[in-house]
């Protein structure tokens, strides 16, 4: 450096490294050059990891579907698919001008969407959509298990999982977790099968009908509770509220009694 | 620089003599953490080996500019980037094991190994042998996961790789799974074991006792 330095580049780096403003720049471009680096990562990746989560969230269920006894050969039976359909949940009927193909259209207008006032949005969701996809399975004329989805507030995050109920609208035959973001090891156990294989068989509503469905602290002590994860109340607690909010009148409510009086 | 550089005993010294882990206990924690099975050993091998290869390729690049002040601010940001970058690779073409790993990878930026090379040696090193001593490392690192993880799933399921080895009891064979191999005290326990034996062939790497009561009364006279 003999010479006045004209390039501005040159000039910078020759500067001593604990000049302020090169301390200064040097963090903003290794900053910039991170963010560029790993926003590149997560725009290009996304497209693949979309892909890989649609195809689990398909798995998981049909082992749900296939866990439950009695299930596969039913649906061997019945060539092998669920019947999908889509419920106004308003109404509890199949949708008349929503079809599988233009949901996600329907979806994307803030129209088909329920604000839920603060008293009944137990599931911390804000607002519910109007139109949901829901799987059947009939045996004859007879509806045989119905697979809902849920979704809602977790511990950390949100939590989409898929509820079967049996024929009678009050059994469950099985919960399948598709996505969640608990602490692995804690409330993450919600998707372990060990824990999953104290659903079937929970009873979900009382005699009068109300939904009495919980996930108990420890051990379940009555046939409406499954057992609590140990470590992971809130996460827990989370599904409970979950569950209840779907069961309950702003979610598939008005459906269940449409199935149990035979009017699906 | 010096004269030239030593390709070879650069890359092969942190294998076993220099070995990051048994001989600086570094990066314990991931390796008791993702061991249980041959798989995911492997695959946080690879993941760090290349998060700690490119960092110090990068940190060395940069190393006469970095201001004293930030220089630690400034590697961690450029370990974690990587780090993020690997895992969201992990989790578009490996989503089974990424799965599996759930937080270790993105660990990776904690593991005070990565941290251990960039800081002592790429930061004085052109890119070439930082990178060659990071592979190294990263080998060396792999190395104690794969041994702990084979001797974990072997003796813990009776498997490698998932394919059973050894016959097990249940479906006739002579072989019961020690459960206590799929708990987080046995890789302590490996650890340990490994420890000592790279320590009884290098006798120089045993630490001098802290306390020791004959030397207290020498002191004292």
């Amino acid at each position: 450096m003999a010479d006045h330095e004209r390039n501005p580049l040159r000039r910078f780096l020759a500067l001593p490294n604990e000049s302020r403003t090169k301390t200064i720049v040097v963090a903003f471009l290794v900053s910039a050059a991170c963010a560029l680096m790993v926003s590149g990562a997560t725009v290009l990746l996304r497209p693949i990891q979309a892909a890989n989560r649609a195809a689990e969230e398909q798995a998981r269920i049909e082992a749900l579907v296939r866990g439950v006894p009695g299930m596969g050969a039913l649906l061997e039976e019945s060539g092998g698919t669920l019947s999908t359909v889509i419920i106004d949940l308003d109404t509890g009927r199949a949708a008349t001008d929503v079809t599988p193909a233009t949901l996600e259209t329907a979806l994307a207008d803030p129209a088909n969407w329920t604000a839920l006032s603060p008293g009944d949005d137990i599931a911390s969701i804000g607002q519910r959509p109007d139109y949901v996809q829901i799987y059947m399975l009939r045996d004859g004329e007879r509806i045989s298990l119905v697979l809902l989805p849920l979704s809602g507030q977790g511990y950390n995050g949100r939590i989409d999982a898929v509820l079967a109920m049996q024929g009678d609208m009050n059994t469950i035959a099985g919960l399948a977790v598709t996505r969640h973001s608990e602490t692995p090891g804690l409330g993450g156990r919600i998707e372990e099968p060990a824990w999953l294989a104290s659903w079937p068989g929970t009873l979900t509503r009382d005699e009068e009908g109300n939904v009495r469905f919980a996930v108990a602290r420890g051990t379940a002590s009555s046939n409406h509770e499954v057992d609590g994860i140990t470590g992971a109340t809130r996460t827990s607690n989370a599904i409970t509220r979950i569950v209840r909010f779907w069961l309950g009148d702003q979610g598939y409510g008005p459906l269940i009694d449409a199935i149990r009086r035979q009017e699906f | 620089m010096a004269a030239r550089f030593a390709f070879w005993s650069t890359l092969t010294d942190p294998l076993i003599r220099q070995n990051p882990v048994t001989l600086q206990i570094l990066g314990i924690c991931s390796a008791l953490a993702v061991t249980t099975s041959l798989a995911t050993a492997l695959t946080m091998a690879a993941s760090l080996t290349v998060v700690i290869t490119l960092a110090a390729g990068v940190i060395s690049l940069i190393r006469r500019h970095i201001p004293d002040t930030i220089r630690l601010i400034v590697q961690i940001v450029i370990v974690a980037s990587l780090v993020i970058v690997i895992d969201q690779i992990l989790q578009a073409y490996f989503a089974e094991i990424s799965r599996a790993l759930s937080v270790f990878v993105a660990l990776i930026t904690t593991n005070c190994l990565v941290l251990g090379r960039t800081e002592t040696f790429a930061r004085h090193n052109a890119p070439g042998p930082a990178m060659v001593d990071a592979f190294g490392n990263g080998l060396g690192y792999s190395l104690v996961l794969i041994i702990i993880g084979s001797l974990r799933e072997l003796f813990g399921k009776g498997e490698l790789f998932g394919h059973n080895v050894l016959p097990l009891a249940d479906s006739g064979g002579w072989f019961t799974p020690l459960s206590l191999m799929l708990l987080a005290p046995s890789a302590f326990f490996l650890l340990g074991g490994l420890v000592w034996v790279v320590r009884s062939i290098y006798p120089e790497q045993a630490e001098a006792p802290e306390f020791d009561a004959t030397e207290r009364r020498g002191a004292a006279e």
